[in-house]
């Protein structure tokens, strides 16, 4: 059987797998003895130097700049591709669903979730965008608060309806804010080249460790990621919820 | 027990590729592929863990004090997200087939049309 031979296959080559990882995790030191010189001097440079308490977004967000940069470049893409994939195409075959629950109505959102989700929205906005603000002083910054803000827009529909949520969330307007969230890292660090320095370098004043005025460009950029984050993610929400809108109707 | 995190990531990866490989919907195959990229999350913060140091935040500690490697979390982090949209992506795709071949089980998808 097709099936079978494929398992038994599979079989061989996990336990091949298997003995590769035991080999190459033979030599390495017990968990909590790792040594790495890089992370220690990251962490020696982040406040004197970097002027940020929080020396994870200093590593993404200055030191490593650049490859954060190409991170946030597969986030984008993802998302396009989603947009891309999930349009209404001309050709497509329409009504073959075999959906076996056919005609179910899906029950109204309770009076307890709606009352709850409307209370969480403003909370919501305004943790996130603390998140996004504060991520040179304490954990966070532009991917966390942008996640934290995208679900600001789910608890909209939860309390609403789908119309609604499109209303507050024009689909071109969130598109301009994913781009623009996107240009504006490149922007930042174009600026340190037009400054007379490199690419991405921070080329503006540190401001004091421990505020929120502190870290030059890292904050910044951190507004841009959150844009475009949460940007990204309302339009694949969006995208969803339009799916599955379009196919009750039919 | 001094090696355990880097043995669940072993498993989490070889785990997930069984499930890739015996899958009969593409939105179950969707998520195994997103075990196999836990594997990852589990082995970076093993590796970054020192015994008996702090989180490297430093807002309300003295700079000096030792610290875990903030660089493998840092790559975790966008990790995460990205992996988030890729899932998306993915699941988009299962959408689409869907559509146009009326199954998700990846055994029965064995027209070929260009």
């Amino acid at each position: 059987m097709k099936r079978r031979a494929r398992k038994l296959f599979f079989f061989i080559s996990a336990v091949a797998l298997g003995l590769l990882f035991a080999l190459a995790y033979h030599g390495l030191p017990a968990i909590g003895l790792v040594e790495s010189r890089y992370g220690d001097l990251v962490n020696a440079i982040t406040v004197p130097e970097r002027h940020i308490t929080d020396a994870v977004t200093a590593v993404n967000f200055d030191v490593r700049g650049f490859d954060t940069l190409g991170e946030e470049f597969i986030l984008f893409t993802s998302v396009m591709g989603v947009v891309l994939l999930m349009r209404r195409q001309k050709d497509e075959p329409g009504g073959n669903h075999e959906d076996k629950a056919r005609g179910r109505v899906i029950p109204p959102a309770s009076d307890a979730v709606r009352v709850t989700a409307l209370l969480l929205v403003a909370p919501t906005i305004v943790f996130g965008l603390y998140i996004v603000a504060h991520g040179q002083v304490s954990p966070g910054g532009g991917f966390q608060g942008g996640v934290i803000l995208s679900t600001a827009s789910l608890l909209l529909y939860l309390c609403a309806s789908y119309s609604q949520f499109r209303r507050a969330a024009p689909k071109r307007l969130i598109e301009a804010a994913e781009a623009f969230g996107a240009t504006l890292y490149i922007l930042i660090g174009a600026g340190g080249v037009l400054l007379g320095g490199l690419f991405l370098e921070n080329v503006l004043p540190l401001g004091k460790a421990g505020t929120l005025a502190s870290s030059g460009t890292v904050f910044f950029i951190n507004l841009g990621v959150g844009l475009e984050v949460s940007g990204g993610l309302v339009l694949v929400l969006l995208i969803y919820l339009e799916e599955l809108v379009e196919e009750k109707e039919q | 027990m001094t090696h355990l995190p880097y043995a669940v990531a072993a498993w989490l990866f070889i785990i997930g590729l069984y499930g890739v490989a015996s899958s009969r919907n593409l939105i179950h195959l969707v998520n195994c592929v997103g075990i196999v990229q836990s594997s990852s999350y589990v082995l970076l913060l093993a590796i970054g863990y020192r015994t008996g140091r702090v989180a490297p935040v430093f807002s309300d500690i003295s700079p000096k004090t030792p610290a875990v490697d903030p660089i493998v979390q840092a790559l975790m982090l966008t990790d995460v997200v990205v992996e988030v949209t890729v899932m998306a992506l993915l699941l988009g795709l299962a959408v689409q087939i869907h559509k146009r071949h009326g199954t998700l089980n990846p055994d029965r998808l064995t027209k070929l049309s260009g």
